[in-house]
């Protein structure tokens, strides 16, 4: 195997995968929260619309204008998810037919669209982008160096977000909770934790970071906007969330996954394997199936990982 | 327990959600607009699902017989503005304008092929201005919804429909059929009716003038190609760009990687990645977004653009395109329509007529390549140089086209630019897609 090969590819895997691994964070804390949503797509091109915007219009230093384009693209998100809580958990609408209504109604045939026709963004070059930043001039060091220490400011927030969820669910007294919530809202509810309010945050929060998800295509992948450019990465986030077992760290190494796997037919084409190209196209997909296929039979059998009020509305019995 | 059945619900979603986004398509409705305004996406820009192999027909129009060699440039070389005859300006008024609509492939705003087309539109506007009124559907995928959006453009009373891409074609034959006091045209395409012309250049030929930048700037030999659909279309051009390439560098080489979308920069971006890190210094693409420009230009490369003057996305990397000027042509077909003169025809413009123009140079594009490329464009305008004329060898080592031969633009027999589906020596990767 060649070196260079691997190392690439393990840097795209890095690259493409990290825009799951924010989405992917932010609908895995709405869901240990109990609330599904089926808007991340919609959320995500709100990110990625705004973001973008944001970064076209503002003056200043570069790095000043990315960091308020990114806090833009969050508030962005989190104000989609906004409306998803309101109306799955104040309204205790259906969870699955608010996230998806939020999806269409945010999504390449909703608002994202719209907006950017508004603000004539389309087509415009982007004037900021996200370069890779060399941590501690480590990034020349071969193997590791591009890996670990050669990578875009976003994949080094989508680390320490990682690291900051895990410690969140399991180390703290929050996080505690938050699983109480999710888990059981009543004993959580009798135990004097405010479940609407936890479920609130999280729903927020998640879609916050579902809004950078977006931002990363337009701020870090490629600076241009287009309307739908996520094209399906909101509903793969989702799908990895059940591949992931509601676990952080296993999240990530799924989200790597697929961003290899949806560069892995370029790399091999590059590198001489004839295959059919739509084989490489679609395996992402192919894999999305496989793995929930299985994550189904497993949970139930075990039921890992689910938690149990996920996606059912908290009523509270008053005495 | 209502856990379980959630989970399954939701695991139900996700898998129908999952399948919907490897079909390609993430919304499915077709959003209805008027007016000479924008129109909402129907669906997304992930990579379309029909994508025809051949485009060799298997029934021709009875006029297309007529036609069925074709010069370049045939019916061009007209007058700079068309004008109405006193009948057609009375009968086509701002109360009462005549309606042309164009159908793009991709987003109006891609700054590529979808961007040049909607250029040519507003070329339109201006020329007649209340005479006229433009439509537009953008990111209509290249299956049957196409069919449905032509539907509602005769429902809104559209009297021209122009097609932007080669996926369209099953759907604007059907339609010329189904409505024949409407008039069709498509761009790529190879089919025609009373009611359905066929339009394009000759945009191998600035593809060959491309590569010879391309083959002048390489260092190592080594350039990549970021490539659309396996069609002839685009086999054409990466051929013609590749004896470009092997004009000015004879042992330079062309890698191609597919990305089987239009546009979709995410994926342009992993397919020039992966062209650097297989070590080529200079990149070409077929793409619509300038994209792979972008990355040239992170990774200290040169860079060739296509389909529009994509120059300010990546300055340092810029060496030239091939870029199509629809406007003239678009204003003469809706002209010949409100005056009553519109015949169907195949048209194939070229360097003559400014339908195919090259791109300005970039910086770092010497004096010496500029006026070789220069000269051989001159050959093209005289008609003393095809790119396609023989002996042409193809990958595999075998003759493609015999010395003395030049291709035809399109025939019903045999081969032709419009049915190439092999790659010339030079090329790596494979014509099959």
């Amino acid at each position: 195997m060649n070196t260079d090969l691997v190392v690439s590819l393990i840097v795209s895997a890095i690259v493409y995968g990290t825009p799951l691994v924010l989405a992917g964070l932010g609908e895995l804390l709405a869901e240990r929260s109990g609330v599904l949503n089926l808007g991340v797509e919609g959320m995500m091109l709100m990110g990625a619309v705004t973001g973008f915007y944001a970064s076209q219009q503002l003056g200043g230093p570069g790095w000043i204008v990315l960091i308020v384009a990114m806090v833009v693209a969050a508030l962005a998100g989190g104000s989609m998810a906004l409306i998803h809580a309101f109306l799955s958990i104040t309204v205790r609408v259906n969870q699955i037919v608010s996230g998806l209504a939020l999806t269409i109604f945010a999504g390449v045939i909703g608002l994202s669209t719209y907006a950017g026709q508004v603000w004539n963004i389309g087509g415009q070059h982007g004037l900021h982008q996200l370069n890779r930043v060399d941590l501690l001039g480590l990034g020349e060091v071969p193997i590791i160096g591009p890996i670990l220490f050669d990578q875009d400011p976003f994949v080094y927030l989508s680390w320490g977000l990682v690291i900051l969820v895990t410690w969140y669910l399991y180390r703290t007294r929050t996080g505690l909770y938050l699983r109480a919530v999710g888990e059981a809202p009543r004993s959580a509810d009798a135990m004097g934790v405010n479940v609407t309010k936890y479920r609130y945050v999280h729903t927020i929060v998640g879609g916050a970071l579902a809004g950078l998800g977006g931002a990363y295509f337009t701020l870090a992948i490629a600076p241009i906007w287009t309307a739908g450019l996520t094209a399906g990465v909101g509903w793969i986030a989702i799908a990895l969330v059940i591949f992931a077992f509601w676990r952080p760290d296993v999240l990530v190494l799924g989200a790597y996954l697929f961003g290899a796997l949806s560069s892995l037919g370029f790399t091999l084409q590059a590198y001489g394997v004839q295959m059919p190209s739509e084989i490489f196209s679609s395996l992402p997909y192919l894999m999305t199936i496989v793995v929930l296929a299985g994550a189904s039979t497993t949970m139930a059998r075990r039921r890992i990982g689910t938690p149990a009020a996920l996606g059912v509305p908290y009523v509270r019995e008053e005495g | 327990m209502s856990g379980t059945r959630t989970t399954r619900s939701v695991m139900a979603i996700a898998v129908i959600a999952a399948l919907a986004a490897g079909c390609g398509s993430t919304g499915t409705t077709t959003a209805p607009s008027t007016g000479t305004t924008a129109s909402v996406a129907p669906a997304s820009v992930a990579p379309a699902s029909v994508a025809p192999a051949s485009v060799a027909p298997a029934s021709v129009a009875p006029a297309s017989s007529a036609a069925a060699s074709v010069a370049p440039g045939a019916s061009a070389a007209a007058a700079a503005v068309p004008s109405l005859t006193p009948d057609a300006a009375a009968k086509w008024t701002t109360s009462h304008p005549f309606k042309a609509a164009f159908i793009y492939v991709g987003a109006a705003s891609d700054a590529g092929w979808t961007h040049a087309h909607d250029v040519g539109r507003l070329a339109v506007q201006t020329a007649f201005g209340g005479r006229v009124e433009t439509m537009f559907k953008e990111n209509v995928p290249e299956g049957p919804q196409c069919a449905q959006v032509i539907t509602q453009l005769v429902n809104q009373g559209a009297n021209i429909i122009f097609g932007t891409s080669f996926g369209f074609q099953p759907s604007f034959v059907a339609a010329a059929q189904k409505y024949p006091n409407v008039l069709f045209e498509m761009a790529t395409g190879t089919e025609q009716s009373a009611n359905l012309a066929e339009y394009y250049g000759a945009g191998e030929n600035g593809d060959y003038l491309s590569g010879m930048a391309a083959g002048a700037a390489t260092k190592n030999g080594k350039i990549g190609f970021v490539a659309p659909f396996a069609i002839p279309e685009v086999i054409r051009e990466i051929d013609a760009y590749t004896m470009g390439a092997r004009s000015m560098n004879p042992n330079a080489t062309v890698q191609v990687v597919w990305t089987n979308t239009w546009f979709d920069p995410a994926k342009e971006r992993q397919a020039a990645e992966s062209l650097v890190a297989k070590g080529v210094d200079v990149l070409g693409d077929g793409q619509d977004s300038p994209t792979t420009g972008q990355v040239a230009a992170a990774a200290g490369l040169k860079w060739t653009g296509y389909d529009s003057n994509q120059e300010s996305f990546a300055p340092n990397a810029w060496l030239t395109a091939t870029t199509y000027n629809w406007g003239p042509y678009y204003t003469r077909e809706v002209a010949a329509a409100m005056n009553g003169t519109w015949k169907t025809h195949f048209y194939y413009g070229g360097f003559n007529d400014d339908f195919v123009v090259m791109a300005p140079f970039g910086q770092s594009v010497s004096q010496a390549t500029q006026q070789a490329i220069l000269a051989k464009e001159a050959a093209m305008k005289a008609g003393t140089f095809d790119p396609f004329t023989g002996p042409i060898t193809k990958q595999d080592g075998s003759i493609g086209v015999p010395a003395g031969t030049t291709l035809p633009v399109y025939t019903t027999t045999g081969l032709s630019k419009y049915s190439i589906d092999w790659f010339v020596q030079g090329v790596i990767g494979s014509a099959k897609g």
